[in-house]
């Protein structure tokens, strides 16, 4: 059978052991739709953990209040114990139109962050370039973005949230302006980055295949108003070969599981 | 921390991009034609000059000789002497207070409601006819022909500030607000760069219009400089003179925009150099 643990309910889900973000009772309503209805839940620390669900589930603007970016109209977020309502240095956010500035090399790009925060010019680009390379874009360090493919934008996006070395990388549906090739590519690279950097992933993304390949726990959202349906966790082995992830029987049920959920979202 | 990933195919097809020798050929292309096209030009001048149009249009060799003729006795240089002074003084109190109203009114709604309904107004107006009223005010000087150019040079720059400021791409702002950037951070690293371009438009408008201006002020307050080498040879029909002092500023005119394009690319939007 498959090997996943499922909770049902919106109840709070009991505490794991080391959360490093922990999301109560969020509401958010625009106008009069109501985007988000009292989201209670904790991500693991060093983990992936995707959030999905169709579109209008309020995903991007629960993964926004994580970020401090939107504000909630009710409940808290709590990173490493603390409250925030604004950004703040232990979280880093990709954005999903990449966000880089036309007018800057990928080194600067990268470097933004700390530019920022006032890091001095050698040691930040030395940083740069140091996660240039890490997200494989070795190279291409004073070209232009638009001197790039789609792809290794979102590559320049990644490096410039890994390199001001925040706890929890926020991820806003990151491969939805890459290609389908490149997107099986970049997911393969974002597997192994995770294993090297010790880094907890916030992952937002409509593609459950994409969220069953790379993630340790997905949390399911049902829209109008958005709740937490369902958490999965896939117990998938992702030290192999990642090209066989696609093959594997318990990657296979648990896609098939989670459409037959979704099912009823879509018209 | 040794992640190996390929990019062997991206880079394959990326190269052609950084080939400068393969963009070098089509790179003199431009020039060759803008040669073309100033030749293609004097040369209907030239015929049209020697049919004659009319008697007060000279050809184009005339007028070149009349232009080696205005440099050689100095005439030239003592009007640009004088003509430059309003002209710079107006041009760069415009940019500097134009760039510097439009950005604070993009940013600051009351600012927005008091100044862009006046520039607007400015923008409509036909403000030439405030020069005469300028004279009024402020008599025959330096300060009136200063403010013949500001006048006409202002309210373009202001306005197209204002508006690349209001219009700046909102995902770069929420990228500076989640990488900690403070508002100073954000004004400078972001809003004033993507605004740059719109921002360089007006400047070139507005410099365009600086001339006119002092061209203007020239010929409607006191005949000095240009204006007044214009008028003094349409005075004494020597038509050639003055043609060649009306080309003599519309070649500055032009070559001052160049420059100005030159400098936004250099400095401002590296990204373009070459596209």
């Amino acid at each position: 059978m498959v090997a996943t643990a499922l909770r049902n309910g919106p109840s709070p889900v009991p505490a794991p052991i080391d959360s490093i973000v922990e999301v109560r009772g969020i509401s958010k309503t625009y106008g009069n739709v109501e985007a988000l209805r009292g989201i209670d839940l904790d991500f693991p620390r060093g983990k992936l953990t995707s959030l999905l669900g169709p579109s209008g589930c309020g995903k991007t603007t629960l993964l926004k209040i994580i970020a401090g970016l939107i504000r909630a109209d009710g409940g808290t977020v709590a990173i490493n114990g603390k409250r925030v309502s604004a950004p703040g240095p232990e979280r880093a956010f990709v954005f999903q139109d990449f966000a880089l500035m036309p007018w800057a090399t990928v080194t600067r790009n990268v470097a933004f962050g700390l530019e920022l925060r006032g890091t001095n010019k050698a040691e930040r680009e030395e940083i740069a370039r140091r996660y240039i390379a890490e997200v494989g874009l070795a190279g291409f360090e004073d070209k232009y973005p638009h001197e790039l493919s789609g792809g290794m934008r979102q590559r320049v996006g990644l490096a410039r949230a890994l390199s001001v070395d925040a706890d929890v990388l926020l991820l806003d549906e990151p491969f939805s302006a890459v290609d389908e090739q490149n997107r099986r590519k970049f997911q393969e690279d974002l597997i192994r980055l995770r294993t090297n950097q010790n880094k907890t992933f916030i992952f937002v993304t409509h593609s459950i295949e994409e969220a069953v390949y790379i993630s340790d726990r997905i949390v399911l959202l049902s829209p109008r108003p958005g709740r937490v349906s369902q958490i999965i966790e896939p117990e998938i082995d992702r030290s192999g070969d990642p090209e066989r992830i696609h093959r594997d029987r318990h990657y296979l049920d648990t896609v098939e599981e989670i459409w037959q959920g979704l099912k009823q979202y879509v018209e | 921390m040794a992640v190996s990933i390929r990019t062997d195919g991206e880079a394959a097809g990326l190269a052609p991009l950084s080939n400068r020798s393969a963009t070098g050929a089509s790179w003199d292309q431009p020039i060759l034609l803008r040669l073309v096209s100033i030749a293609l030009f004097a040369g209907i001048w030239e015929v049209a000059g020697r049919i004659p149009v009319s008697f007060a249009f000279p050809t184009f060799s005339d007028t070149l000789v009349a232009f080696f003729g205005l440099l050689a006795d100095g005439s030239l240089a003592t009007a640009y002497l004088s003509t430059l002074q309003p002209l710079v003084l107006g041009v760069v109190l415009s940019a500097f207070l134009g760039v510097g109203l439009g950005t604070i009114c993009g940013l600051w709604r009351t600012g927005e409601w008091l100044v862009i309904p006046v520039f607007i107004v400015l923008q409509a107006a036909p403000v030439a006819a405030f020069i005469p009223m300028v004279t009024f005010v402020y008599g025959i000087g330096m300060t009136a022909k200063t403010l013949a150019v500001m006048i006409l040079a202002l309210p373009v720059i202001v306005l197209n500030t204002y508006k690349a400021v209001r219009n700046v791409n909102e995902s770069l702002l929420v990228m500076c607000r989640s990488f900690l950037g403070t508002r100073w951070q954000t004004v400078a690293k972001i809003i004033l760069p993507d605004a740059s371009p719109v921002i360089f438009a007006g400047l070139r408008l507005g410099v365009a219009a600086g001339f006119v201006g002092v061209v203007l002020a020239e010929l409607l307050i006191t005949p000095t400089g240009i204006g007044d080498l214009i008028t003094f040879h349409r005075s004494r029909a020597d038509y050639a003179e003055m043609y060649a002092t009306i080309a003599s500023i519309i070649a500055l005119s032009t070559l001052t925009l160049v420059f100005l394009q030159w400098v936004e690319v250099r400095v401002f939007r590296p990204e373009s150099r070459g596209a």
